[in-house]
């Protein structure tokens, strides 16, 4: 049994020793492997990288996978995804880990990117690592966004209407460049060819090269130390410092400090299969036929905040800055090494950049939240669906519950609520009467005005009278009315009779 | 890498007495030069036909794109009201399968008065609805609003609706429909000049009802 084992051994030793000489990679990569790294960086805070790029691999194999059945055309693609979701087997848990792992990634690389940025680890000579970091991170959203496409569905077609509709702001090459993104003048077969293209032939490519250059760059100038409050790096002294750190405290990458990656890489795998596992595949939504109008296209979870701050632009500022802020965006993270290459690396020494990276996440947080109930949005349906509560029709007149009907008809309630149903566009109409005085609602709802449309045309005298008597009522809690001041005023310098304004209000009776 | 190739300055021939740095110049590295040369020609040619294939869908002229087709009997739209209208694109080509269709919002005015609207809503594309009651259209992604006759109403739009141009062939409503309307690519819809509406102000508001 021994001596086998021997022979076994040697075998084994030989065939490396055949293969090692021909191909000349293996002992290199072994040695790359258990290079030395200072041992303060062996932490868990310098997981991420190496998990997003497990995320890419989960995502490569599950994508080849899926593209075995996919078809890439607009008459099959979404029943493809239907027969991959409901008759081939395990067709929907391949759709489910595809999906779940492009969310796991972009939050994995964005959380690397914030570590990397609050631990100033793009400072000198990471410079360039960060750079093709920053390309890297674009052409993750760029296969989120492509991927959403490939989720063939009616957020996918609509989606690709507003990246048209983005695109045709640019001034000169608008038109263009919209048929360049669709590939002729309409949104069809050319279009799905295209998006299907960058996203399994063009952006991965570029990534995978993308991130072999960022990992021969970690590998050359080591993983960064952990930063200490005024350890400055200097362009003179770092490199220096580094080596004397690494060969003083030198731990092997591998397995020293590797089994944390190796470690949080499983849990994160597991967290994707558990949640492909128990929420299955996004959708695909309804059909993409573009005369079913009755939608509420919506982009993918990351891309909801672009999706809320296009609902709050102004209009005059909304082409400016559609097409400032991304370039300024992008070139400021492009920019920063080069301009902060050197200097403090510890957050606590760089309260800008602890702000920069808190208000950026509590923007993104609040804008994505706004994003998934879309308070700009009206409720297309409220106005046949939303009644109007009964605690607000007691003890009405006729003309004031006509009123109340007028409201619902007039589908007022898709932008405003009642008692907490209805659209969030305008305000609540629960306590109108104390904001507004009756001549107030009058002018308001004939003309428009503060982003409500006129309903001049929209309604004659006497549904404007009952409507209004009936808004008058909506005071909760039997709160005081409003009033106008300055009428009191005219009234007071018209009779020329001095009459304080307080006396004015208290003479009227709620 | 070939000593010949370096830079100058950093090339190791620097070193060397005039003698060898004539020898260098060999007839092999000469030759060399010619054949990457001649590769940029090869590449420089091969790139303009490929570069070609990929700005074809580009070079076409917005306004060769399209035609007229017919989306329906006059008869069928009753004066004073808006209907939603299916055609197939004719700009459409194999596959593109449903989204072949397209839908647009006919508005008769008078007897021989129409409007015809894109679908499309003018701030990013999404499908508007139309409400009669309140005689608005409504967009479900940001909340744009336009009146019956396709003028801004409210929200993020700069402008009002696009429209089709249209004609009445004997009893049939014929539009000329191409590309997908945006703000860059109108030439299929009725020229209007994209005009910047300044969002309300307390200027407008302050007209007073009463006044």
């Amino acid at each position: 049994m021994g001596r086998l084992k021997e022979r076994g051994t040697v075998a084994g030793l030989k065939t490396y020793k055949w293969l090692e000489h021909r191909l000349g990679l293996m002992k290199p990569m072994a040695d790359a492997a258990a290079h030395p790294t200072p041992s303060n960086n062996a932490s868990w805070w310098y997981v991420f990288g190496s998990a997003a790029t497990v995320l890419l691999m989960l995502q490569v194999v599950t994508g080849i996978l899926l593209a075995l059945v996919y078809s890439p055309t607009p008459n099959e693609a979404w029943t493809s995804l239907n027969v991959l979701n409901h008759n081939i087997a395990l067709g929907w848990y391949l759709r489910a880990l595809h999906g779940w792992g492009s969310d796991f990634m972009i939050a994995i690389v964005l959380i690397h990117m914030v570590q990397v940025f609050l631990f100033g680890s793009f400072k000198f000579p990471r410079e360039l690592t960060w750079i093709v970091g920053i390309g890297l991170l674009l052409m993750t959203l760029g296969m989120a966004f492509t991927g959403q496409v490939m989720r063939f569905d009616q957020d996918a077609y609509w989606g690709l209407g507003i990246g048209a509709s983005i695109s045709s702001r640019i001034p000169i090459i608008g038109a263009s460049l919209v048929h360049m993104i669709l590939g002729g003048p309409i949104i069809g077969r050319a279009t799905l060819s295209r998006f299907f293209t960058l996203h399994v032939f063009v952006i991965p490519g570029l990534l995978l090269a993308g991130v072999g250059v960022h990992v021969w760059m970690v590998l050359r100038h080591g993983v960064s130390d952990w930063p200490m409050p005024g350890r400055l790096v200097r362009k003179s002294t770092y490199e220096r410092e580094y080596h004397e750190l690494t060969a003083k405290t030198g731990i092997p990458f591998v397995p020293d400090a590797a089994w944390k990656d190796a470690l949080f890489a499983a849990a994160i795998l597991f967290a994707v299969m558990a949640c492909a596992f128990f929420f299955g595949p996004f959708g695909p939504g309804g059909q993409p036929d573009p005369t079913i109008i009755q939608t509420a296209p919506k982009p993918d979870f990351a891309f909801l905040w672009i999706y809320a701050v296009l609902a709050f632009l102004p209009p005059s500022l909304e082409t400016p800055v559609l097409l400032v802020a991304p370039v300024l965006g992008i070139a400021g993270m492009l920019l920063l090494p080069l301009v902060a290459s050197e200097g403090e690396r510890h957050w606590a020494r760089r309260p800008v950049a602890v702000l920069m990276v808190s208000v950026i996440a509590v923007s993104l947080g609040i804008f994505t939240r706004l994003g998934t109930y879309t308070p700009w949005s009206p409720v297309m349906n409220a106005w046949a669906s939303d009644p109007v509560p009964p605690k607000y029709l007691h003890d009405r007149t006729p003309l004031e519950r006509e009123g109340a009907l007028v409201l619902q008809d007039k589908q007022c309630r898709n932008c405003h609520s009642l008692d907490g149903a209805g659209g969030l566009r305008g305000p609540a109409l629960d306590s109108v009467a104390t904001r507004l005085t009756e001549d107030q609602i009058v002018r308001q709802v004939l003309q428009g005005g503060g982003n409500m449309p006129a309903y001049g045309n929209a309604l004659n005298p006497s549904e404007t009278k009952a409507l209004v008597s009936f808004l008058m009522t909506l005071r909760s809690n039997d709160l005081a009315p409003a009033v106008d001041e300055s009428r009191g005023l005219v009234h007071a310098s018209e009779l020329h009779v001095p009459k304080s304004p307080a006396a004015v209000s208290s003479g009227q009776t709620p | 890498m070939s000593e010949f190739l370096n830079y100058p300055g950093e090339s190791s021939n620097d070193d060397l007495q005039p003698e060898g740095k004539a020898a260098a110049h060999t007839r092999r590295a000469f030759l060399f030069k010619v054949a990457v040369g001649l590769n940029a020609l090869v590449g420089a040619v091969l790139a303009v036909p490929l570069i070609g294939y990929l700005l074809g869908p580009v070079t076409k002229r917005g306004s060769d794109v399209g035609s007229w087709i017919s989306i329906g009997a006059v008869s069928d739209f009753p004066v004073g009201e808006t209907r939603l209208v299916d055609f197939k694109s004719p700009v459409a080509s194999f596959g593109d399968g449903e989204t072949a269709k397209v839908a647009c919002w006919v508005r008769r005015v008078s007897a021989q008065q129409f409007q015809v609207f894109a679908i499309n809503c003018a701030h990013l594309g999404c499908p508007v609805r139309w409400f009669s009651e309140s005689k608005l259209f409504l967009c479900p992604c940001h909340g744009g609003a336009y009146y019956e006759d396709g003028s801004r109403a409210s929200g993020p739009p700069e402008r009002g609706l696009f429209e089709y141009k249209y004609k009445i062939a004997g009893n049939s409503l014929v539009i000329h429909s191409g590309d997908m309307p945006t703000l860059a690519t109108q030439a299929s819809c009725k020229e209007k000049p994209l005009v910047q509406i300044e969002p309300a102000t307390g200027e407008t508001r302050s007209t007073t009802w009463e006044g």
